[in-house]
């Protein structure tokens, strides 16, 4: 973060409102692309590898698997570009950058689901902030997840 | 020369600024102004044409200095500087007068900025003028560093002026024309433009309408 308060007000107005995702997040990033004159939202779904920076500085890496081809996308936090971040799923991760899921694949690189505490409630939470309420899979799809963990119980 | 209006400023800082594409502009943040017109500088009793603006004002100060700036209402400034400028634009200008850097600056314009750049000392010549120096194996031996040969042997017999060699680096008067002014911000009187500026945070810049633009736009 800056000190200078003249540079504070200029970056702190440029900040948005961003929901809080974290490294092993799976996210949507509904990003704003320019094609001659037209502009369409374009989707990128993906693990978040890697947040980088602070402030209106800070960027995330998203990482997915297209037609079995690593991609990596970096995009800034905070760039009007992105119209909003979608949560999708939390993952269970114990480092701050996932780099090393750039060398697994398939099953290997697969993230288990976050059970740290009030995970789900925020995801919930956020999902409900994004889409206006949940879609009905997404729910029938949350009581299997619960029914199957009382079963596991 | 440049012989268009500008202003005194303070170099606050670099940030980054989104544009309304959503791009992103690395850009230098001036405080430009306001600055009062302190002086003006004529053909006929000086042999040049020129207004002296200040900026900023002193604390504390001598008597004689007061006195140089006792028709100056705003109190001592800072920082004085003079902006060559042709008569008749001279003219337009009072004693006294404010200008703020939204009148003199538009987004999207152009300008040059002058400053002191930071001093490096007694630098090398690979610091300095981006030498490559030597190699460091296959058996180099304290030359590492050098700037190898600096000239021909009795012909000519002596060393060319303006060869580059070791010295002083930074710390001297630097112009970066043509830089973009992205943002001009009225109330506080901020100045955006891409790119770098010479100086130090805080350091006191000169901004002007760039020189080089000018003269295309004219031509």
């Amino acid at each position: 973060m800056h000190t200078v308060p003249q540079i504070k007000a200029i970056e702190d107005a440029q900040l948005r409102k961003v929901p809080a995702f974290r490294v092993g997040d799976t996210v949507v990033v509904h990003f704003r692309i320019r094609e001659g004159n037209n502009e369409r939202v374009q989707k990128f779904q993906g693990v978040v590898i890697r947040r980088k920076g602070a402030g209106l500085r800070e960027t995330f890496t998203v990482r997915k698997i297209s037609f079995r081809i690593g991609v990596e996308r970096i995009f800034p936090v905070h760039s009007p570009r992105i119209e909003r971040i979608e949560v999708t799923a939390r993952g269970h991760v114990r480092r701050a950058k996932l780099y090393y899921l750039r060398d697994l694949q398939g099953k290997k690189a697969r993230l288990r689901a976050s059970t740290r505490h009030g995970a789900e409630a925020a995801l919930r939470a956020l999902s409900e902030d994004n889409s206006g309420g949940q879609s009905k899979r997404r729910k029938k799809r949350g009581k299997k997840r619960k029914a199957s963990a009382k079963n596991a119980e | 020369m440049n012989t268009s209006l500008g202003l005194i400023g303070k170099k606050v800082g670099n940030t980054q600024v989104f544009t309304d594409d959503g791009e992103i502009r690395r850009v230098t943040v001036v405080e430009a102004g306001p600055c009062t017109v302190v002086g003006k500088r004529t053909v006929a009793k000086h042999g040049y044409s020129a207004i002296q603006l200040g900026f900023g004002v002193k604390k504390t100060t001598t008597r004689p200095v007061a006195g140089q700036f006792s028709h100056v209402e705003a109190g001592v400034p800072e920082v004085v500087r003079e902006f060559r400028l042709p008569a008749e634009k001279v003219d337009g200008y009072e004693v006294g007068q404010q200008l703020k850097a939204s009148e003199i600056f538009e987004e999207g314009g152009f300008v040059d900025v002058c400053a002191t750049s930071k001093g490096r000392g007694f630098t090398g010549v690979m610091k300095r003028h981006n030498f490559a120096g030597y190699k460091a194996t296959h058996g180099a031996h304290e030359y590492q560093r050098h700037g190898g040969s600096i000239g021909m042997n009795m012909t000519p017999g002596r060393v060319f002026k303006g060869k580059k060699m070791a010295g002083q680096h930074g710390n001297k008067r630097v112009t970066v024309m043509s830089l973009k002014v992205v943002k001009v911000m009225d109330e506080e009187g901020i100045v955006m433009v891409k790119g770098s500026v010479p100086g130090p945070r805080g350091g006191v810049v000169t901004i002007r309408q760039a020189a080089k633009k000018a003269k295309k736009a004219n031509a």
